[in-house]
């Protein structure tokens, strides 16, 4: 019995497990749900690459980040929380860096100025002061993992766009250290190349355009439910409306 | 050295190289508090004086003291942990010596400690190599010149877009591309224009 709960109570752990895993991919995607990170999003976005480079960093930086938070969560007074966090974020963003620097130099070009920015992207702050301050260890580590990962998954889409847009094509191997090269989808549509999706304007617009993606698909669901809910209880109504007629009719033939 | 220098840096930072439309730094604050224009002049106002002061406060501990004890790898921690106490100081000192003041800029002191354009400018600072280019004392002219020039340019964006973000709640506009994603479109044209000015310097 006592077995058979706590095997219970561990589904439900798992569960919730998951459920903080996806939630930062989808329904609370840092940047097209909450807006967080905008200025990454579309400084470093420029091609699909430096798009995911920028996520890989952001996923190591978020999850330790939220890890290290979540082990001194009970140390640090109220107070001085937000120094304290910036403090620990900061350490990491420059582990990264000099790791980036090493190892992927095309990346560490690139992004230039934009990896010592991590320290101030507010998805990072967000979840830390949020999230890692109030809950354990393996839940934050997770939290972290998900929230990055969705961060990651937006980089890539507004990057790729801009890319394709912007060249016609889609190339791999030149920012990061793959141990092959080259670019994909190359059919005839290198002539309607598109420059100004390079440029900065581009970012804002194609931002802008996923953003109005995205609200189209949660107004049209929406629509949806709020469809579904009128026929449920038009439904209902008219179930109830019969029945009534049907008791009325009944008492009427009863009294007869 | 001759002014002409500073004329060109403060020029260069504000209109060819525009923090916010072309380096992409403080685009936050510059969605979220751009929907009235008093609000967006006063979170101008916040950031020219944090940034400006802040430049000249990382500058002088980059070549005074990181660069002689060989430590600059941890700029970005100095850096962060400068503007965070200096954000914090200015809000103690502001309240202290003027309510009117405080009350007008207060709301987004806290702010601005998130502003990557505080941080980048001083990055970005330290980067360029001014005091290799001109001396470390006339380079802080530069570099205090061009965060001022970029806090300008920032204040001058935010008032334009929060002037038309202003006229844009008035129009019609189709249900998806409401709030922000009409105004990343704006956004986004504003940049184009801004393109145009390339290479006047």
């Amino acid at each position: 019995m006592a077995q058979q709960a706590s095997a219970k109570k561990k589904r439900k752990k798992d569960l919730q497990a998951l459920a903080v895993f996806t939630r930062g991919i989808i329904k609370e995607n840092s940047l097209f749900v909450l807006l967080l990170g905008m200025c990454p999003a579309l400084a470093v976005t420029s091609s699909l690459e430096t798009g995911l480079g920028m996520g890989l960093l952001v996923i190591f930086v978020l999850t330790l980040s939220n890890i290290v938070v979540s082990l001194i969560r009970k140390v640090i007074p109220d107070e001085i929380r937000i120094p304290a966090y910036i403090v620990v974020i900061a350490t990491f963003v420059t582990i990264v860096g000099l790791l980036t620097e090493a190892f992927a130099p095309a990346l560490h070009e690139s992004l230039g100025i934009f990896i010592p920015l991590i320290v101030v992207n507010c998805l990072i702050m967000e979840r830390a002061n949020n999230f890692a301050s109030k809950n354990n260890v393996l839940m934050s580590a997770i939290d972290g993992i998900g929230v990055a990962l969705g961060f990651m998954l937006a980089l890539m889409l507004i990057g790729g766009t801009r890319e394709f847009l912007a060249t016609g094509a889609i190339a791999y191997g030149i920012y990061l250290p793959l141990p092959f090269e080259g670019s994909i989808i190359n059919a005839g549509l290198t002539l309607f190349q598109m420059e100004v999706f390079i440029g900065p304007a581009g970012g804002f617009i194609v931002i802008g355009f996923w953003l109005a993606v995205f609200k189209a698909i949660e107004l049209y669901n929406k629509r949806k439910k709020k469809e579904a809910r009128d026929r449920w209880i038009e439904k209902k109504k008219k179930e109830a409306a019969e029945r009534k007629r049907r008791k009325a009719m009944e008492s009427a033939g009863g009294s007869a | 050295m001759s002014p002409t220098v500073f004329f060109v840096a403060i020029i260069s930072a504000m209109l060819i190289n525009n923090v916010v439309l072309l380096r992409f730094l403080g685009v936050c604050p510059f969605l979220g508090v751009s929907k009235r224009s008093e609000t967006a002049l006063g979170m101008g106002g916040a950031v020219t004086f944090v940034m400006v002061v802040g430049s000249v406060l990382t500058y002088l501990i980059y070549y005074y003291v990181l660069e002689p004890f060989d430590i600059t790898y941890i700029s970005t921690i100095a850096f962060i942990l400068v503007i965070a106490s200096l954000v914090q100081l200015v809000e103690m000192f502001i309240k202290k010596v003027s309510k009117k003041l405080y009350k007008a800029l207060g709301i987004y002191l806290p702010l601005i400690v998130t502003n990557c354009a505080i941080l980048g400018v001083a990055e970005t600072n330290v980067r360029e190599g001014y005091a290799e280019e001109f001396g470390i004392m006339s380079g802080l002219g530069v570099a205090a010149a061009s965060a001022f020039g970029a806090a300008l340019g920032f204040t001058l964006v935010i008032f334009a877009f929060s002037s038309i973000r202003e006229r844009l709640d008035a129009a019609e506009v189709p249900n998806a591309w409401k709030g922000i994603p009409i105004s990343l479109i704006v956004a986004g044209i504003m940049a184009l224009a801004f393109l145009g000015l390339e290479g006047i310097v």
